[in-house]
């Protein structure tokens, strides 16, 4: 037991966590704030009576975006396209809630699906670009975002726009196309969702012969190039997946309050951003994306309270997480790479 | 008249802030340093020039401070991939998501406002022929980068440093070294090219006002093959792009449209040149 606690406060993690910590009491004391006191208005704004029910709708996107990052990068791929494909998701899942001819029940279930098939779908288009094209996916997932962006903020403005608003905004769902939410609060079926697409990870990753294959390719992706597993298929099968849980987060953001899709309200908050930090903080393991992912849900809807009461803005916590991001970067080292140089070895050795 | 010098004007102005980070760019990438952090190192330029300029009153101070801040943003990806030997792609993400948060934070407690700060008394860089002095600067640094990487004994050994570093530490030439001066000249670079945003092509500092412009000059890096010339012409397809797409909101195309197309010609200019660089590959060898 001691073992484990020494083992996990040595963890470069732990070491990340702790030294963002620290750097930002240093900016609260720069700014002439009491760094005990913002931290705490951070912990009781996000944890109090008041704030849980922020914090768990937050999580949900947050977890939301996290998984959609953490699959593929469990295998060194990093996608970078998830605000396009959330987005895509997210109109897609307003036009099926607003055009739909089912019953109120079914088309929500049409809308989440139709959401996670366009955000796999485009998805899939950033894997065919590195497979059949060759340009990295890293860039054409990222490139692929803006245009997709760019659509859906023409669509909600123009051919979609609900007549009479001064926003760019959809029409309303119709009555009963919404994810039933618990009690009063804002938290929806969407965080259950959400949060059974982690145990389904979890449970792929540890017990499928598809996860041994992903684990195995981020490892060491020569190794399991050389034990079969086909690197283009693996590629399309977890971008497909992590489009689909983008398209997802997309579509529960468009059932819940305020039921219809508002132009920026999906990417402002950057989920995305925030998704891929805690993917990367967790190096993409099952259990540690969703620890992470709360750890910083807790800071973004913290820092609110922090910047109410101490007038600390709330852009700290942002800083926060690039800090431990960066502690952590410098002593990761993802399988691209060492491949890199293992492949110029291969072609010296030839 | 669709294509005539109003519209080249506005590609030169579009195009000088991507061609600066993207020199920087290649140079990283020619001394074997994937940097991706070139968003973020523009972005900590605007704040800067913008903040010291302001302070000063001098647009020039603040040039200078946006090469030397960003400059020493770099040292974080020098330090973390050269000294610490981390993950470059980790590292370059996490220092863009830094400068937005960062450079948020000090546009709040600094100026005290949110979202953008823009003030009548701040002052920009003068014009000259229409175009600020860093468009005149990037382009003798186009031809600087390209005489230093082909002739001179810095650039050579630069290169060799990229390509075997084992085989240049060999020779005496410490890999290190260079890298660290890649990385810092990419971050000086990328100040001014962050001074030309915010005090060259308008005046102000907004929120993220990069806006992927960083990964545009990364995408430049590839298609220029990292070197300064080809990253010229890239940077130039980018300029048009953006320069065509504000002509046609003029003529009645809406934003979204014509915001989305510098990334859909970079992408398919991405296309065009590794598929034809796939086809002749089989020719003429293990060339790239």
């Amino acid at each position: 037991m001691t073992n484990r606690i020494s083992g996990a406060l040595r963890s470069p993690i732990t070491f990340s966590v702790l030294a963002g910590v620290l750097i930002g009491a240093l900016f609260l004391l720069g700014t002439g704030a009491d760094p005990i006191a913002a931290y705490e208005a951070v912990l009781t704004g996000s944890l109090g009576a008041d704030g849980i029910g922020s914090t768990l709708t937050t999580l949900t996107s947050v977890l939301g975006m996290a998984l959609a990052l953490a699959i593929p990068l469990r295998a060194g791929l990093i996608n970078l396209g998830g605000d396009g494909q959330m987005v895509l998701g997210g109109i897609t899942a307003a036009v099926t809630g607003l055009y739909s001819p089912l019953p109120a029940p079914l088309t929500v279930v049409l809308a989440l699906l139709a959401g996670m098939a366009a955000g796999a779908a485009y998805a899939t288009l950033a894997a065919l670009c590195e497979n059949h094209l060759g340009v990295p996916l890293l860039v054409s997932s990222l490139l692929l975002s803006y245009p997709a962006v760019s659509l859906a903020s023409y669509l909600a403005r123009y051919p979609l726009k609900e007549p009479g608003s001064s926003l760019p905004q959809t029409r309303a769902m119709p009555d009963g196309v919404a994810l039933p939410s618990f009690g009063d609060s804002t938290v929806t079926l969407g965080l259950v969702l959400v949060v059974l697409a982690a145990a389904a990870y979890g449970f792929t990753d540890r017990r499928t012969a598809f996860g041994y294959e992903i684990r195995m390719t981020g490892l060491n992706a020569r190794f399991s190039a050389y034990a079969g597993v086909e690197r283009r298929g693996l590629t399309l099968k977890l971008m497909s997946v992590s489009g689909a849980i983008a398209g997802l987060v997309g579509a529960i953001g468009v059932l819940s309050f305020p039921y219809r899709f508002v132009d920026g309200s999906l990417t402002a908050p950057g989920y995305t951003w925030t998704g891929l930090t805690a993917a990367l903080l967790a190096t993409a393991a099952p259990l540690g994306t969703v620890i992470a992912s709360f750890f910083f849900a807790v800071l973004a809807v913290g820092g609110l309270a922090m910047e109410r009461t101490t007038e600390v803005p709330r852009e700290l916590t942002q800083v926060l997480q690039a800090i431990v991001i960066v502690f952590l970067a410098a002593r990761l080292t993802f399988p691209r790479l060492p491949r890199r140089k293992a492949e110029v070895k291969a072609k010296e050795a030839v | 008249m669709f294509l005539d010098s109003d519209l080249l004007m506005s590609a030169l102005r579009a195009l000088t802030p991507i061609l600066l980070a993207a020199l920087g760019g290649a140079v990283c990438e020619r001394a074997g340093v994937f940097n991706i952090g070139l968003e973020g190192m523009m972005l900590m330029g605007c704040f800067t020039a913008v903040a010291t300029s302001w302070f000063t009153g001098s647009p020039w101070l603040g040039v200078l401070a946006a090469a030397l801040a960003a400059a020493a943003y770099s040292l974080i990806l020098a330090v973390g991939t050269v000294t610490l030997r981390g993950d470059a792609v980790v590292l370059g993400i996490a220092m863009n998501l830094l400068a937005v948060g960062l450079t948020s934070f000090l546009l709040r407690t600094v100026f005290g406002v949110q979202g953008t700060f823009d003030d009548p008394s701040l002052l920009g860089l003068p014009l000259i022929g229409g175009l600020s002095p860093l468009a005149y600067l990037s382009w003798a640094a186009v031809a600087v980068a390209s005489v230093m990487l082909s002739r001179h004994v810095w650039g050579l050994r630069l290169r060799g440093v990229g390509e075997a570093p084992d085989a240049a530490a060999t020779l005496g030439v410490s890999p290190a070294k260079y890298k660290y001066a890649a990385v810092l000249v990419s971050g000086v670079l990328c100040g001014l090219a962050g001074a030309q945003l915010a005090l060259g092509n308008v005046t102000l500092f907004t929120e993220n006002m990069t806006a992927g412009r960083g990964w545009i000059a990364v995408v430049a890096v590839m298609l220029g093959r990292a070197l300064p010339l080809g990253v010229l012409l890239a940077a130039l397809l980018f300029g048009l792009a953006e320069a065509a797409g504000f002509r046609l909101q003029g003529l009645g195309l809406p934003q979204q449209a014509t915001d989305a197309a510098p990334y859909v010609v970079t992408l398919g200019a991405l296309f065009l040149t590794t598929a034809r660089r796939r086809r002749t590959r089989p020719s003429t060898g293990a060339a790239v």
